[in-house]
């Protein structure tokens, strides 16, 4: 199957890679899986006192489409604030990276994971 | 036979999660000659369209049965369980958690001078799990009812990632040599 230049680009230079800790209040991590094919995604943000997220990271050990559209969330979340970041669709991920309907899915596993670290952060928030 | 049937009783095997390996090769090998395509080749078109279905359907079979995880997902699709497709599903976080640190510890393996030993022994802890998921799946579908084949399914997507992990450890050995 061909990749689009945009997956293959974030691919091969993904941005954003890496691991915050967790333990810090100011981090979301949202940690999602898709069983049909393996994949594990981490993503993570850090976020300033006025709600905006000023920084992300992410691993995934998936395929090339997990990858690339964890990637670019990580981009794109930068300077949002949570409720922005929270209504990412998928389908912006997939119009995009112009993913091919086999790898739809790849983009519901990165929308589910900024939901899941936006979730993650505001619960730390509220104990 | 009868494609009609399901993979079980298409080759004569009782519909359990417990198969006996030899048996389903020794079934499989017989209906592979029944089905040679030489033995059609005197017939109608009709009759070798249908021998080419039947043997598709041998292999898939075939293939579905042979391995824990398709035997599984096979015997769940039967009860109307799909696991097969399913793309987004909740998962324990504990689980995602030690799943992200398996996939981790590979990583560092994989950069290690000499990762043999700790490959073997990674690979052992691998498939230490992945027997212990098996035995719960098979406890809970002997249960059979609702709630045990939910818990089932549960496993099951479990094992997916694990025999995902194990393809990516065997990547990393065939790397090695």
């Amino acid at each position: 199957m061909a990749y689009s230049e945009e997956v293959l680009e974030h691919y091969e230079n993904p941005r954003n890679v890496g691991k915050m800790d967790d333990s810090d209040s100011h981090v979301g991590t949202g940690m999602v899986g898709a069983p049909a094919c393996g994949d594990v995604m981490r993503l993570q943000i850090k976020v300033n006192d006025e709600g905006v997220i000023e920084d992300a990271k992410f691993k995934t050990y998936g395929c090339g489409s997990a990858i690339a559209s964890s990637s670019l969330v990580t981009e794109w979340v930068k300077g949002m604030t949570l409720e922005q970041a929270a209504e990412l669709k998928n389908t912006q991920i997939a119009d995009q990276l112009a993913l091919p309907p086999v790898k739809i899915h790849c983009s519901v596993l990165a929308e589910d994971a900024i939901k899941a670290a936006v979730e993650d952060y505001k619960k730390k928030q509220s104990v | 036979m009868d494609i009609q049937q399901n993979y079980f009783a298409f080759l004569g095997l009782p519909e359990s999660y417990d198969v006996d390996l030899k048996a389903l090769a020794a079934r499989s090998h017989e209906l592979q000659k029944t089905l040679h395509p030489d033995r059609f080749a005197h017939l109608s078109e009709r009759e070798k369209r249908l021998s080419v279905q039947y043997t598709a359907y041998l292999n898939e079979a075939v293939a579905t049965l042979k391995f824990p995880l398709g035997r599984a997902q096979y015997l769940l699709h039967l009860q109307g369980i799909d696991t097969i497709s399913e793309a987004s599903v909740q998962l324990e976080p504990a689980f995602l958690f030690e799943q992200m640190a398996l996939r981790d510890d590979l990583e560092d393996i994989k950069v290690m001078s000499s990762p043999e030993a700790a490959l073997d022994k990674f690979m052992d802890g691998v498939a230490q799990q992945l027997s212990e998921y098996q035995r719960t799946f098979a406890e809970c579908y002997a249960v059979g009812d609702s709630e045990s084949l939910e818990r089932a399914a549960a496993v099951v997507r479990k094992m997916q990632f694990m025999v995902k992990l194990q393809k990516e450890i065997e990547l990393v050995e065939s790397e090695l040599d």
